[in-house]
């Protein structure tokens, strides 16, 4: 039997408007929001108050002193490790370094050498995380190799 | 003339490749998004080092201390100079006592800007030593160049 009149068969189709309003509005969010994280790094520094250690300290094994200068700008002028003159050549204050404590046997922990960083009021901060970069250690590859560990300031010079 | 009325076809773009990417990209940044922004401050800039890497395990009692660049302390969002700042430190040691520790298991976190003068470093730490806290971090951004 031939039917006649048959209907059309009706498209079932959802309605991607509202879907494509969220995702869109989602979107926006999370690349507004987005920030690229710079990764950063800790140079721990252990520094009780001076005079609060019951231990006392053996007098051969007094701490290297860094001393850093500055100009009125805050720029670094010179540096002396142990009264030694270095310039402001950070290469030469690592070697200088190296050649104090030796480079083949990294003592670890609380025996390891110490440095006392002694800076001029107005130095910028960069120069003095500098210093620290050269005296704590140096990249081999993609290895590093400590040096000296044990960082402490002198009192601030006003 | 009878004319037949001709039915009209919407006109619709195959949107399945736009969904496809648009999910895409909300799956890529939802992955990279980070809230934990709070440790960061804009008048920071810190100074960068090729030997520092990013800490494996968080710090133990964290006590975050910006230093700008004119020597303004921002610890938990109220500026302080070293001399209010023993104020604000008393409060951070009050919260890790009450937690049954002692203070020298706290961690100080210094993010000093990279301009600052080094003796407003100097004197933070100082304060925080007369706080009897003897743990500090100088924070510093990986230089992977």
């Amino acid at each position: 039997m031939k039917i006649r009149n048959r209907e059309e068969a009706v498209k079932a189709q959802l309605s991607m408007t509202s879907m494509i309003d969220i995702v869109f509005l989602l979107l926006v969010f999370f690349v507004m929001t987005f920030k690229i994280v710079e990764l950063e790094g800790d140079f721990s520094v252990r520094m009780p108050l001076a005079g609060s250690e019951s231990v006392t300290m053996d007098p051969t094994d007094l701490p290297l002193v860094l001393r850093l200068q500055a100009d009125s700008q805050g720029k670094l002028t010179s540096m002396s490790l142990n009264e030694k003159f270095l310039g402001t050549d950070f290469d030469q204050l690592r070697a200088n370094v190296v050649s104090l404590i030796g480079s083949s046997t990294p003592i670890e922990g609380d025996d390891g050498p110490e440095i006392e960083i002694d800076t001029d009021y107005n130095l910028r901060y960069e120069y003095v995380i500098r210093s620290i970069t050269a005296v704590s250690g140096y990249k081999d590859g993609n290895e590093v190799v400590k040096l000296i560990e044990k960082i402490k300031f002198a009192k601030p010079r006003r | 003339m009878r004319v037949k009325a001709k039915k009209v076809d919407l006109a619709e773009g195959d949107l399945t490749p736009m969904i496809d990417m648009t999910f895409q990209l909300i799956a890529f940044f939802m992955v990279l998004i980070n809230f934990a922004q709070t440790e960061s401050n804009d008048r920071v800039k810190l100074p960068s080092s090729q030997l520092v890497k990013p800490p494996e395990a968080p710090l133990e009692f964290p006590i975050i201390l910006h230093v700008a660049q004119d020597g303004e302390i921002i610890l938990g969002g109220d500026s302080y100079t070293p001399e209010t700042l023993r104020v604000g430190l008393r409060r951070e040691i009050a919260v890790i006592t009450a937690e049954d520790k002692s203070v020298e298991d706290a961690n100080v976190v210094i993010r000093a800007h990279k301009d600052t003068a080094a003796g407003d470093v100097q004197e933070v730490i100082r304060v925080c030593q007369e706080q009897k806290l003897e743990n500090f971090a100088l924070r510093v951004k990986e230089d992977r160049t």
